[in-house]
């Protein structure tokens, strides 16, 4: 029964990690090219959940996921091509209050949209009660469609940063603008598509919890704090230490409702968020030297 | 441009000299509903039920000749922003009456500002302690948490049941029905061998039900309305549970049991007979009330109703016969027609309200649910 008890709320911590952890990707690609935290990243998951359930009213779910993924992009290359492409070397402070704007304006309109309701997609494989059941412990198929969503996910873009010119690009555009547009690199379009590509990798993200989570116009702030949680205390920057990252919280948290109240939940993620901003800001897997060079 | 400024002058003073006139012929009431934010599946059909309700009402002629003027306030469920709308209407609009708010933590928060505003309210959260004790102008629409209670335990005692894990919300409706079933747990002779507390905005439930799974209870209550009541079934069903799991009166809407698909068959739980207008029989003396409402509603809307909804029809209807009975459009005096009002048949029950009870409804206004293929049905004896 321990065991048992042991790797069900393992299990349960997986599912919180694997949420976490696709929430808090979006927020490394941005903060690489820009340096900035995108506050509005929770929108694009939120988005991306919204936007594939009303596809899938008449698309099949793989092309309704597709196309949701597809327009979220769109929208985040819009939003940065609106509200951030003109500023000429805006402050950190000013990035950071105009992505809570586009957070607060993207929520209204959705909210405008699809109104209030709690809305989901159908469970990729299996329905709401299937699990598979690994020696007496329980998994709901959509725990490890996520995960495998999740590592897919990390692994593509390791890909793409190591081994594509257009990911190369973007890494030097995050080590070091102004050299990188000495190069002939174009700085504002890499930011563009660093927008472009954390909208649809949120997307995606919200469009494989949905149904564990459920999406509504509001989602996006909860899940964005989470993310933004574990992209902290991963290390800024890192999206493979981002899922460890989500990982670990993940099971913090599982395991802290064995032996805590289950009131204590949130406060314990909040607890080491703080904690490791106090000790150790460059993350548990960042470069302390690295940090330093940073603005933020 | 100095004569355009003179005629802008002018048509304001015409304006507020006009605007008192009109007011004379019509009774404002206000309504502070959650109708976005985490509580808007109770906010959002109660708005659209009050607005359709006056629509009805003032193109009826009105109460008693004069006609309704409905100010609502969108307070998202947060306490602070009700405690001030509520000031707002009480002191600037000064509305005759106040419908609202949604949920019982907002309405605790504003029980006091109506009380000393000696202006009507009448509520559409569900905790006990609206109510109890009692506050002059203080009303509520929705069925008791503590008879919701103890019609879950007299189910269980049915099916046997003594030994419970407890799992509630952290918000103001989840903490009054934690505390009313931990009070009324031991006359029933039930154990509470387990009671746990979750965030409102949780995303899953599988850590929390793995605790209930290895407390080895019989059954799982929840009480909660967030989302989470929906992803709790869905947790335990997942993990194997196959124990009976009993909700709340907040379960009482359609879209949760879509949203939990097959998770939510079986789910017991006591509700209003609105979700089953239909099965009733003829003789049912809510029946024509609650099916006329469904009717109007749904034609109008699209969409399910709920008995969220039909607290705010209620309140409006409640509001609606005291000032006909009364004759005259005074505070003091409706407030005593409702004190001494009896036999009021609303969506929620009958309603006898008297100094004592500012609810009016006793444990017979719930009927046990249970769902079966994704629909409500009454739950067989």
């Amino acid at each position: 029964m321990f065991l048992e008890l042991f790797f069900q709320y393992l299990v349960a911590g997986l599912t919180y990690g694997t949420i976490y952890a696709s929430v808090g990707i979006g927020f490394n690609i941005i903060y690489n090219t820009t340096g900035i935290i995108n506050f509005a990243q929770g929108e694009f998951v939120m988005l991306g959940g919204m936007t594939a359930v009303t596809l899938h009213a008449f698309l099949p779910l793989p092309l309704a996921i597709l196309g949701a993924v597809l327009i979220t992009m769109i929208i985040g290359g819009l939003i940065e091509v609106a509200f951030i492409r003109w500023l000429v070397k805006p402050s950190v402070l000013r990035m950071i209050v105009i992505t809570i704007g586009i957070s607060i304006l993207i929520r209204e309109g959705a909210l405008a949209v699809w109104g209030e309701g709690v809305r989901s997609l159908p469970y990729f494989t299996g329905n709401e009660v299937s699990a598979l059941s690994l020696g007496g412990v329980r998994v709901s198929p959509q725990v490890l469609w996520s995960i495998g969503v999740c590592t897919v996910i990390v692994v593509l873009l390791n890909l793409f940063f190591k081994f594509t010119m257009l990911g190369r690009e973007m890494r030097a555009c995050a080590a070091n603008r102004e050299a990188a547009a000495l190069c002939g690199i174009p700085t504002r379009n890499m930011v563009t598509f660093s927008f472009v590509l954390s909208a649809g990798i949120g997307a995606l993200a919200g469009c494989v919890v949905s149904p564990i989570t459920y999406t509504q116009y509001n989602v996006g702030t909860g899940l964005a704090i989470k993310g933004f949680t574990v992209a902290i205390l991963g290390g800024l920057g890192n999206s493979m230490a981002a899922v460890g990252a989500g990982f670990i919280l993940g099971i913090l948290e599982s395991f802290s409702i064995w032996v805590l109240p289950t009131a204590y939940k949130d406060a314990i993620s909040i607890a080491i968020l703080l904690a490791m901003l106090f000790i150790r800001p460059s993350g548990l897997f960042g470069n302390k030297e690295a940090m330093r060079l940073k603005d933020f | 441009m100095k004569v355009l400024k003179l005629i802008a002058v002018a048509a304001c003073i015409l304006a507020l000299s006009v605007a008192p006139a009109m007011a004379a012929g019509t009774i404002k009431i206000g309504a502070i509903l959650a109708v976005t934010g985490p509580a808007s599946f109770l906010g959002a059909p109660e708005a659209k039920t009050l607005e359709m309700m006056v629509e009805d009402i003032n193109a009826k002629g009105g109460i008693d000749g004069k006609k309704v003027e409905l100010v609502i306030k969108d307070s998202g469920a947060s306490p602070e922003k009700a405690v001030s709308f509520a000031k707002q209407l009480i002191d600037e609009d000064k509305v005759f009456a106040i419908i609202g708010p949604s949920t019982s933590g907002e309405t605790m928060k504003i029980k006091d500002i109506a009380e000393q505003g000696k202006t009507i309210l009448l509520s559409c959260a569900a905790a006990e302690a609206i109510v109890n004790p009692v506050a002059k102008y203080v009303f509520k629409t929705p069925q008791k948490d503590s008879d919701a209670v103890i019609r879950i335990f007299q189910q269980m005692k049915k099916m046997g049941i003594t030994k419970i894990g407890v799992l509630s919300s952290n918000t103001g409706f989840g903490g009054a029905g934690k505390a009313q079933l931990e009070k009324l747990a031991p006359e029933h002779g039930i154990q509470i061998v387990l009671s746990e507390v979750y965030n409102s905005s949780a995303t899953d439930l599988t850590a929390e039900v793995t605790k209930i799974k290895a407390a080895n209870v019989q059954a799982i209550v929840n009480w909660s309305i967030e989302p989470a009541q929906a992803i709790v079934i869905k947790n335990a069903r997942q993990m194997g549970l196959t124990i009976p799991i009993f909700q709340s009166h907040g379960f009482g809407n359609i879209k949760y049991v879509q949203a939990a698909g097959a998770a939510a068959e079986g789910v017991i739980f006591p509700a209003g007979r609105l979700l089953v207008a239909d099965t009733l029989s003829d003789k049912n003396p809510q029946k024509k009330v609650l099916e006329s409402y469904k009717k109007e509603y749904e034609a109008k809307y699209k969409e399910d109703v709920s008995t969220f909804g039909g607290h705010a029809y209620d309140a409006m209807k409640i509001l609606q016969q005291a000032i006909m009975a009364t004759g005259v459009v005074d505070k003091e005096k409706v407030r005593t027609t409702i004190e001494n009002m009896k036999g009021l048949v609303g969506t929620a029950g009958i309603f006898n309200f008297s100094p004592t009870d500012h609810n009016g409804l006793d444990a017979n206004a719930f009927e046990m649910l249970t769902v079966k293929d994704g629909k409500f049905a009454v739950l067989e004896k």
